[in-house]
């Protein structure tokens, strides 16, 4: 046992627990910070895109120090069809000033962030694998680590193990998965030249784009992206674990599919694949948040389910909720309270913020996955929604009016005829609009 | 008390090296920064004294001020006090400049915390792959020299003599020296042991001792940095990649595929090479 008790013990320094050690530290408490890879950053994986706004209210420009990658100032979703795609984007010269987000990299990221729970005054226990929670009279009141003397005693534990959380498992508050409610990414980081990238996507200096597609994954539900880094790529899909299942099929070959894709294929051209990662995300939103809190305990970021699929936002809710934890902390170390009654402040703070309400919002998207059959949702009704592009924007002598008919038969048979297209309209705006 | 001294050098992961193309030397950038192998072998038998015997153990290192991780690490695992030396004019060293400004830094640390009885190094670098630093050291400090030792059999405190292991080409050397002696480590010596969780807590928060041209005031400059590195790179060149026959097995099953295996193995040379024949 190490003699020394903390304030506070953190576990994983990923952006929910770093922005929990960084709040707590800098509020005076005593922190430790524990992360089990080689240094914070070392294993983790996501697209990925930073949001300017969360992190802002912790560190005031941090982009201005962090190692960020461009500044996304175009955003496109494609849906794309066995050899098309039919695309919307959106690029605005405002999300210039103030920015909106950036792409970045975990590896990067993660190390400079936890560096500031560092610098002010977090005490860094990395390569060091918290293996169990260590419980008194029903509470928590500490860590048990795979290192030699290893317990560690402290008031407070705040679990931000990540999407896995094998702790909140431990607690109870985190069950397993089911197969529906999480999918498995797959992501490759492509090399190129600065300029190849800039051209290939129309972009000037640090000027950054994404893209978002769906379609063309097996008929299985699940989401691509490619991102723009300095000078290289992320090329990377997701997909429902319990699809992949069913059709058994490997995620890589999706990857390897869709690199083959005309809209994608000259992107990504002479490009070295440098890295190749994969990772869970959690997809069950609002309906698998566990209680965020306990006695000596909080949990979160992807430990608490915190992820808005819809949006690819995580790392914003990860930040948040480790800043929320971080300053219930403080309060309850100041009045010495670490019951679920102090602590219990996080559940309610958490319900009034943005996190909550996204992920409410959206709860309805977990059932209508679960519903609806991917094959259609991700396989049909876009392969539909291609041909039906293809025949309007044909000049082929055909009527007009014929080929509207002919466009709208071709998405109404893709969705099972004119009453289950309505359906699937109803159930999706309700989906989305909680 | 016994005062052993650790040398250290922070190299680029060798696992992780590629080699650009086009210029044909090795990317740096990126490829994460790991202790020399062989020094920690080193600091582990340090270490291993101190449990036995007691002893202070001192780390010291030349190297970029990113080089604390490392010493950082060394006090984790126990080491009582790291010193970095660093400084913009020992850059571009070469092991003749290194060693001089090694060999110093030790004799200064036996002015700060008591003469020093054993240095340690690793037999040598992932990245230089030379093996001169400890020996040079050696020599600067008229130290016994024990190069490649894979094994310490006994050490006597009282009488000041130390028993080794040196793993020759041909055979082992069991050799006994006076102290103080300069010991550079095998991979054989030790095992390095994973630091416990108040080591790791102390090194948390420890700081390094950090030495600059200024904390030797009878330093020669002439033999320091680029100016006091003799040593020319004449030309360095990626090796071509040698063609080797490749022969494909197949068999019905994993125990016929195993035969077949070993049988077209011992059809070659290699057995015999390896004494196995
Ligand atoms: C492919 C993919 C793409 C994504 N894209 C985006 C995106 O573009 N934008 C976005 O905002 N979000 C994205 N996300 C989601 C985002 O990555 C997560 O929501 C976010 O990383 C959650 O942060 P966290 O700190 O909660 O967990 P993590 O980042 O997973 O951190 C958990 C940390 O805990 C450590 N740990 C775990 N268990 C232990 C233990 N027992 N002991 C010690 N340490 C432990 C881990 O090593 C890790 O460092 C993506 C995710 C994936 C997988």
């Amino acid at each position: 046992m190490a003699e020394e008790r903390f304030d506070a013990i953190v576990v994983g320094a990923g952006p929910a627990g770093s922005a929990a050690a960084y709040t707590m530290a800098s509020g005076g408490l005593k922190v430790a910070l524990i992360e089990r890879g080689e240094f914070p950053g070392a294993k983790n994986v996501f697209g990925g895109v930073l949001y300017r706004k969360q992190l802002e209210e912790l560190i005031p420009e941090w982009w201005k120090e962090a190692p960020i990658e461009r500044q996304i100032i175009e955003q496109r979703m494609w849906i794309l069809g066995k050899e098309s795609a039919v695309t919307f984007s959106h690029r605005n010269e405002k999300y210039k000033e103030p920015p909106n987000c950036f792409t970045g990299l975990r590896v990067k990221f993660d190390q400079w962030l936890a560096g500031k729970a560092e610098k002010a005054g977090a005490v860094p226990i990395y390569e060091t694998v918290v293996t169990e929670l260590i419980h008194q009279n029903g509470k928590v009141v500490g860590v048990r680590t795979d290192r030699e003397n290893g317990d560690l005693y402290g008031d407070i534990v705040i679990l931000a193990d990540g999407v896995n959380s094998l702790l909140g498992k431990s607690l109870g508050v985190h069950k397993e998965w089911a197969p529906d409610e999480v999918s498995l990414a797959v992501k490759e980081i492509i090399a190129l030249p600065k300029e190849k990238i800039q051209d290939r996507f129309n972009l000037d200096d640090n000027e950054g784009c994404t893209i978002e597609f769906i379609g063309d994954t097996f008929g299985m539900a699940g989401l691509g992206f490619i991102y723009t880094n300095q000078d290289t790529i992320s090329l990377g899909v997701g997909v429902m674990v319990n699809d992949l299942k069913k059709k058994k099929i490997k995620p890589y070959e999706v990857l390897d599919s869709i690199k083959q894709h005309p809209s994608i294929r000259r992107l990504i051209q002479g490009g070295e694949v440098k890295e190749y990662s994969g990772h869970l995300i959690p997809e069950g939103g609002f309906t698998s948040m566990p209680p965020l809190s306990g006695d000596g305990w909080m949990i979160c970021g992807d430990a608490a389910q915190m992820v808005n699929a819809v949006h690819r936002e995580g790392t914003n809710l990860a930040i948040a909720s480790g800043k929320i934890a971080g300053e219930i902390a403080i309060k309850a170390h100041q009045a010495g309270d670490y019951s679920i009654r102090a602590l219990g402040e996080y559940d309610r703070s958490v319900k009034s913020s943005f996190i909550h309400n996204d992920l409410k919002k959206y709860r309805g998207i977990h059932g209508l996955f679960k519903e609806m059959n991917s094959d259609t949702l991700f396989g049909s009704l876009p392969q539909a929604l291609n041909d039906a592009a293809y025949e309007w924007l044909l000049v082929d002598g055909v009527f007009k009016k014929e080929k509207q008919r002919k466009a709208v038969r071709t998405l109404k048979s893709a969705a099972g005829g004119n009453m289950e297209l309505l359906r699937l309209g109803l159930k999706g705006w309700r989906a989305i609009n909680g | 008390m016994l005062h052993i001294v650790a040398c250290i050098k922070q190299v680029p992961d060798s696992r992780e090296i590629r080699i650009d193309p086009k210029t044909n030397t090795l990317i740096r950038q990126g490829v994460p920064a790991i202790v020399n192998f062989y020094d920690l072998h080193g600091l582990e038998e340090a270490l291993r004294i101190k449990d036995e015997y007691g002893a202070r153990v001192t780390v010291v290192t030349m190297g970029p001020p990113s080089a604390d991780k490392a010493l950082k690490l060394c006090v984790s695992m126990g080491a009582d006090e790291g010193v970095l030396i660093s400084d913009r004019a020992f850059a571009g060293a070469d092991t003749l400049a290194t060693s001089y400004v090694v060999a110093l830094a030790v004799e200064k640390a036996a002015q700060e915390w008591g003469p020093v009885d054993i240095v340690f190094c690793g037999k040598q670098t992932l990245d230089g792959d030379t093996g001169q630093v400890g020996p040079g050291v050696a020599c600067r400090l008229d130290y016994d020299q024990l190069t490649y030792v894979e094994k310490v059999e006994h050490l006597d405190e009282a009488k000041k003599e130390i028993i080794v292991h040196r793993h020759l080409e041909d055979g082992v050397e069991r050799v006994k020296a006076k102290l103080p002696v300069l010991i550079t480590a095998l991979a054989e010596l030790n095992k390095p042991r994973r630091a416990g969780l108040p080591g790791v807590l102390k090194a948390g928060r420890y700081q390094p001792v950090v030495w600059t041209t200024n904390d030797f005031p009878d330093i020669d400059r002439s033999k320091i940095g680029l100016k006091g590195s003799p040593t020319i790179v004449g030309k360095t060149w990626v090796p071509e990649p040698k063609k080797v026959e490749t022969q494909m097995l197949t068999a019905e099953s994993t125990a016929v595929l195993a035969e077949q295996l070993i049988d077209s193995l011992y059809a070659t040379e290699l057995p015999a090479k390896l004494g196995w024949a």
